[in-house]
Order: C-alpha cells, then sequence, then structure tokens
C-alpha cells in the first residue's frame, strides 16, 4: 500500500488519529483567540489607562485609542504635565479566554442587578422549556405530515407547494402576528419555533422517506404486505434512523429561532440574559452565555447519537465522538501502549 | 467407424436415457401450476417510441418443477419474473397460477431477489417472520415455524443477528427462507446467486437443490450462466433479445440427483453447447477487430 501525506479521498482517519484531530477542532480556534487575546503586538488597538498623569479627562481604566493616547500624551508633555500610563488592550467585546472562563462560573453564582431579572441557570431552563415545548409541537404533527407526504405522492401533491411557499416567509416576519393572538408571555414564542421548525421539517421528513429503498416495499409486497401494512411494517422502520438523525439537525434549527422568538413580546430567557449583559457591557458574560448554548448543543446531540445507537441496534456504528474523547482519555490513563 | 458415432451420440442434448425419460414423463403428468398465454410487454421509451421487452410468450410449469430461464444480458428475464410476481402488468396476455389469472403481488407466489431487499430493521428471525406477520398469523406460531425454516437453511445460530452482519450467501439463505415460510405453490428467483463468489455460489446451488427436493414447491430461476442453468433445471427457457421470445424449451437430461461431478458428463456438455449456440449465435463475437491503433512501443508485446 502506498502512504502518502496527502489524506485520502473519503478514508476514515485511524481511532487515534480521530481522537486527536477533535481535540485539535477545539483547540485551534481556542489558541487564535488566545494569541490574539495575550500576544499585544498581533491586534491590540487601544490602551488601558492605569494612571492617568496630567491629561485631563483621562481615568484610570478607561480605554482609548492609541493614536489619541499618544496625541493627548504629547500635549500634557509639552504643557509641562505628565504623562499618562496604560498597557495595551483589546477592544472592551473582545475579552481574554480567562475573563469568558471566569465568566461562565461567576455568571451563574452573580445575582441579578435588578430584582426582577433572573439568574442565569433560570433564564437558561426558561429557554431550554421554550425549545422543548416548540420542538415537540412541530414534531407531532411535522413528522407524521412528512411521512405521509413521503410515502404517498398525492398527499406530497396536495401539501407540499403550500408548504415551500410559507417556508420561505422568515419566521420572525409572524412576530407581531403571533403576539396579538397569543399575548405576550410564552406562547408566541412557541409558536416561533413551530412556526420556523414545521414548514422546513415536513419538506426534510418527506424527502427522507421518499429515498426509501423501493426494492425493499416490492420484497414486502411478495411477502403479502398490504399497503397499510406497507407503511407501518416497511416504510416507517425503513426510514427511522434517518428521520431521527434529521430531528437532531431540526433540533439544532430550533435553537436558532429561540434568539428571535424570545425577543418577542417580553423578552426572555437566554436572549433577555445576554441583551441585558450586553448593555451593561458584561461582554465576558455575553460570551458565557452563548459558550454555554453550543455546550447545551453539542451534549444535546451528542446524547441524542448516543441514545441512537441503543435504540437503532441494526445500523452499522458510526465512529462516535463521545467514543473518540473515551477513548483519548482512556489511552493518557494508562491504557496498553 | 466407431468414434463418429460416439461424437455424435453425445453431441444430441436431446438424447434421454430411460430413467430420465421416465422423469419427464412423470413431470409432465404432474397437474400445471404456472401458465403463461401470450405474455406481452412493452415499455414506452423517452424518445415516444417503444421497446418490445416480451412478445407473446407461452409455456408452463408443473408442480414441483425446477425451471430455469436464460437469456442474453437486456432479453427481459427480470421484466417476465416481475409479471409472474404480479409486480408490474402485461400490456396483454396473462398469468395464470392454478388456472386463476394473476393481479398483484401475493405471498402464494414469492420471490428472492439478486439484491437480498431483506430488511435491515429485523433480525433474520424477524425478517423470516415478516411474511407470517402480515397473513395475521399470532407471533408465537409464527416464531416457531420461521425458526424451522431457518433450521432449514441452517441458520438457528443467526438468528438474532441483523443482516448488515451476514455475509452474501448466508443473506440470501435467509431471504430463501423468508419467501419460503408462507408457503408460497412457487418461488420466483431473479439471479438470486449472480453477486457471490464462484466458492459460495456453488455452495447455494446445491443448498437449493436440497431445499427444492423437501419442499413442495415449483421454482422459476433466472440466471445468466448456463452451467448454473444446467445444474439446476428440469427444463430450461431459452430467451432471444429484442424482443424478448422464447427461443426453445430444452429438457436438461443430466440425471437426478446432481453432483458436481456432472459438469463433465457428455449430457452436461451437449446441452451446454446447445444452450450456448442459442444465445451466443456465431455470427457476432467472431473475433471482430476493434478499431484500435497501436499504443506502445514495437517489440513490447504481450502475446
Ligand atoms: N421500467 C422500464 N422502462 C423501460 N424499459 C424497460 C423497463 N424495464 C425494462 N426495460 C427494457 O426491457 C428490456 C428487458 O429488460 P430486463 O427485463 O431488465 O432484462 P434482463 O433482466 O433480461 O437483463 C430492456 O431492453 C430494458 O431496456
Ligand atoms: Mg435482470
Amino acid at each position: 500500500m502506498t502512504r502518502s501525506r496527502w489524506p485520502a479521498v473519503g478514508r476514515e482517519p485511524s481511532p487515534r488519529r480521530r481522537s486527536v484531530l477533535l481535540v485539535c477542532s477545539f483547540l485551534l480556534p481556542l489558541v487564535l483567540w488566545s494569541l490574539v487575546s495575550y500576544v499585544p503586538w498581533i491586534w491590540h488597538p487601544l490602551i488601558h489607562v492605569t494612571d492617568p498623569g496630567t491629561v485631563s479627562w483621562f481615568k484610570a481604566d478607561l480605554l482609548v485609542e492609541r493614536a489619541v493616547f499618544a496625541t493627548e500624551n504629547a500635549q500634557a508633555v509639552a504643557a509641562g504635565g505628565r504623562a499618562a500610563v496604560g498597557e495595551r488592550a483589546n477592544p472592551v467585546f473582545l475579552p481574554a479566554p480567562h475573563a469568558v472562563a471566569r465568566a461562565l462560573w461567576t455568571a451563574f453564582t452573580t445575582k441579578p442587578v435588578l430584582r426582577d431579572e433572573l439568574w442565569l441557570h433560570q433564564s437558561l431552563w426558561l429557554s431550554i422549556q421554550t425549545i422543548f415545548w416548540g420542538f415537540l409541537i412541530s414534531s407531532l404533527f411535522g413528522v407524521p405530515l412528512g411521512i405521509l407526504c413521503g410515502a404517498y405522492p398525492p398527499l406530497a401533491r396536495l401539501f407540499e407547494p403550500v408548504i415551500d411557499f410559507v417556508r420561505y416567509m422568515p419566521a420572525p416576519a409572524f412576530g407581531a402576528l403571533t403576539v396579538a393572538v397569543l399575548d405576550i408571555y410564552a406562547a408566541p414564542k412557541i409558536a416561533i419555533i413551530v412556526i420556523g421548525t414545521f414548514f422546513q421539517q415536513v419538506l426534510v421528513i418527506a424527502n427522507t422517506v421518499r429515498r426509501h429503498d423501493p426494492a425493499l416495499i416490492e420484497a414486502a409486497q411478495t411477502l403479502g404486505a398490504r399497503p397499510r401494512q406497507l407503511l407501518l411494517h416497511v416504510i416507517v422502520p425503513g426510514c427511522l434512523v434517518d428521520i431521527y438523525n434529521d430531528q437532531r439537525i431540526l433540533l439544532g434549527w430550533a435553537w436558532t429561532y429561540l434568539i428571535v422568538a424570545e425577543v418577542v413580546g417580553v423578552s426572555t430567557g437566554i436572549t433577555f440574559f445576554i441583551n441585558q449583559q450586553a448593555k451593561y457591557r458584561n461582554f465576558d458574560n455575553v460570551y458565557a452565555a452563548i459558550l454555554i448554548i453550543g455546550v447545551i448543543g453539542l451534549v444535546t446531540d451528542q446524547g441524542l447519537a448516543f441514545i441512537g445507537r441503543r435504540i437503532f441496534p441494526w445500523q452499522p456504528r458510526a465512529p462516535s465522538r463521545l467514543n473518540a474523547v473515551l477513548a483519548l482519555l482512556g489511552r493518557k490513563g494508562g491504557g496498553p501502549a | 467407424m466407431s468414434a463418429p458415432a460416439v461424437t455424435t451420440e453425445l453431441a444430441d442434448y436431446r438424447r434421454q436415457s430411460p430413467a430420465v425419460a421416465e422423469r419427464f414423463q412423470k413431470l409432465r403428468e404432474r397437474p400445471v401450476v404456472l401458465e403463461v398465454r401470450d405474455l406481452t410487454r412493452t415499455f414506452a421509451t423517452r424518445q415516444g417510441g417503444e421497446t418490445v421487452a416480451l412478445r407473446s410468450l407461452n409455456f408452463c410449469a408443473h408442480r414441483r418443477e425446477f425451471m430455469c430461464l436464460i437469456g442474453p444480458s437486456g432479453c427481459g428475464k427480470s421484466t417476465l419474473i416481475r409479471l409472474l410476481a404480479g409486480l408490474d402488468e402485461p400490456t396483454s396476455g396473462q398469468v395464470l397460477l392454478d388456472g386463476q389469472p394473476v393481479s398483484g403481488p401475493c405471498p402464494d407466489r414469492g420471490m428472492v431477489f439478486q439484491g437480498y431487499t431483506l430488511f435491515p430493521w429485523r433480525t433474520v428471525l424477524g425478517n423470516v417472520m415478516f411474511g407470517l406477520e402480515m397473513g395475521g398469523m399470532e407471533s408465537g406460531r409464527a416464531k416457531s415455524e420461521a425458526l424451522q425454516w431457518l433450521d432449514l437453511v441452517n441458520l438457528t445460530k443467526f438468528k438474532d443477528a441483523y443482516p448488515a452482519q451476514l455475509s452474501g450467501g448466508m443473506k440470501q439463505r435467509v431471504a430463501i427462507a423468508r419467501a419460503l415460510a408462507t408457503n408460497p405453490r412457487i418461488l420466483l428467483m431473479d439471479e438470486p446467486f449472480g453477486a457471490l463468489d464462484a466458492q459460495t455460489r456453488a455452495q447455494m446451488q446445491s443448498y437449493l437443490l436440497q431445499i427444492w427436493r423437501n419442499v413442495d414447491v415449483t421454482i422459476v430461476f433466472i440466471t445468466h450462466d448456463l452451467d448454473e442453468a444446467i445444474y439446476l433445471a428440469d427444463r430450461i427457457l431459452v430467451l432471444k433479445a429484442h424482443p424478448g421470445e422464447v427461443q426453445e424449451l430444452i429438457e436438461v437430461p443430466v440425471p437426478r440427483p446432481r453432483g458436481p461431478a456432472q459438469f463433465a458428463t457428455p449430457e452436461f456438455l451437449a446441452t451446454r453447447r446447445r444452450i450456448d449456440e442459442l444465445i451466443h449465435p456465431p455470427l457476432e463475437s467472431a473475433g471482430e477487430k476493434l478499431p484500435i491503433v497501436r499504443l506502445t512501443v514495437v517489440g513490447d508485446d504481450v502475446e
């Protein structure tokens, strides 16, 4: 076998290399972020003032542009005063990794500023509930309709054109309408998620069902399956794994709609938290909250993948990210060389 | 001169030993299970014309007969077997099973496809139980019947495995058990061993003969492999292409029980030569030269 340095098209790397690549996948952006944050000459366009000197409008902790800092200092010195002192810094919207890491902890432990504001974990819980109900209601109707459209072409011809049409209307456009109909609390937010998910869901699942192997249907027919039995005993079980994986992707889309849904009516949940923290210019908290959403998404998705492998024992095992991590940890923990 | 007499004797595939002739006599006396009358199937082409896949086919198969269908690729073998299974509708003509016209697929005509078509989400046992469950059999009974069929194809050990975990030969054995479990009158097989390697294929052929001997079923078996057809069949229906028509119905003079040792017997070779003539007419492929320019250095010859 010839070995080339360039990765071969379509060939999976070895398990060990998979684990390393997985870690690198997260490590690379982190390294980049650290470089920009900790190595002053890469970017750091501002000066963080520690001692204002005699410059009248400088104060400790002020961030000024480097050019302004230089001219103000030159003027101060020329006027016989004392130059201000400071160090190079990044803008406030790019906190350093350690600040965000600290915020990940403090965001949960800091008391809300106003009395009627919620703790971070309460906001998160609200958001998760909104997603849950929105996605559940959408799936309750979208999955069966998608399966029926995929299985019966006449139904597809009846429903899919109008669904295709509505799909192009952005869900947030229905915001005002949902508030008018459903009041300002949780219901309109759930409705936005339903509107954003449902129409895509029907089309995605119908397409998945249409990719079903027709030879299996013919085989079932020669074994005596009647039309109704075909749907329940051949088409649905045959598509189950693909539908499950579609649902994982669709759940990701639902999170995207959450951020617009939560500003409809009374702003709540994680979006309210993020907006509020941005208003106070606590950008480390903003990043912490965004990261937490990412972590929740990743954990849910990998959890669902893990469950999927348990409930669909017939499908060939795809390399799992969770297993890759475990493998790496296992090897470090004194596994066989 | 005795030598030429021997060769002409060997060459005649129609010559049957008394035992074989008696077998065919008995076979013809058995009731007709499958009858094909004037079967024609045409397909509309994309250019708006028509291709005649099958034209005016007539033949019948008797109870517990093993019939092979052979013919060049594209002669309509798959089209024919799909019509027999009821998966496709004839343009004209009829298929009769036990004298009743066939309409639509039904478990009295079992089918085994080249691509296995096992249900990947069901275990081996679940696959064999499928037809029984669809027929409304209570699951405990379906299970014990399915287990008997698995025993017949010698796969009891693998009853809880999923199809993805089996080899090609094992998959096809499950497919055969699954098709037989509903007690079909006739088993239709469309190049079932076409995707298997030579060794597995030979093994599957002998399995199939054993099953056929022990089960009350008529088999219609499609293949494009001459040896396979002669090894398995009582009679071989040779089709020709464009349009698909019956060329000849050959009674295989090789005595039963069959074994691999018979591949070199005179009857076998004579039959083989006849079918070869029928499906590979001497005009074609007789050393037709391809218009290729020499692309190698002079002297760098491979033959
Ligand atoms: N669904 C179809 N539509 C149009 N033409 C078809 C269709 N199925 C088969 N044919 C044509 O019928 C002929 C016989 O095909 P087939 O039965 O698959 O041949 P075989 O199985 O003997 O190789 C071919 O010429 C093929 O092009
Ligand atoms: Mg074919």
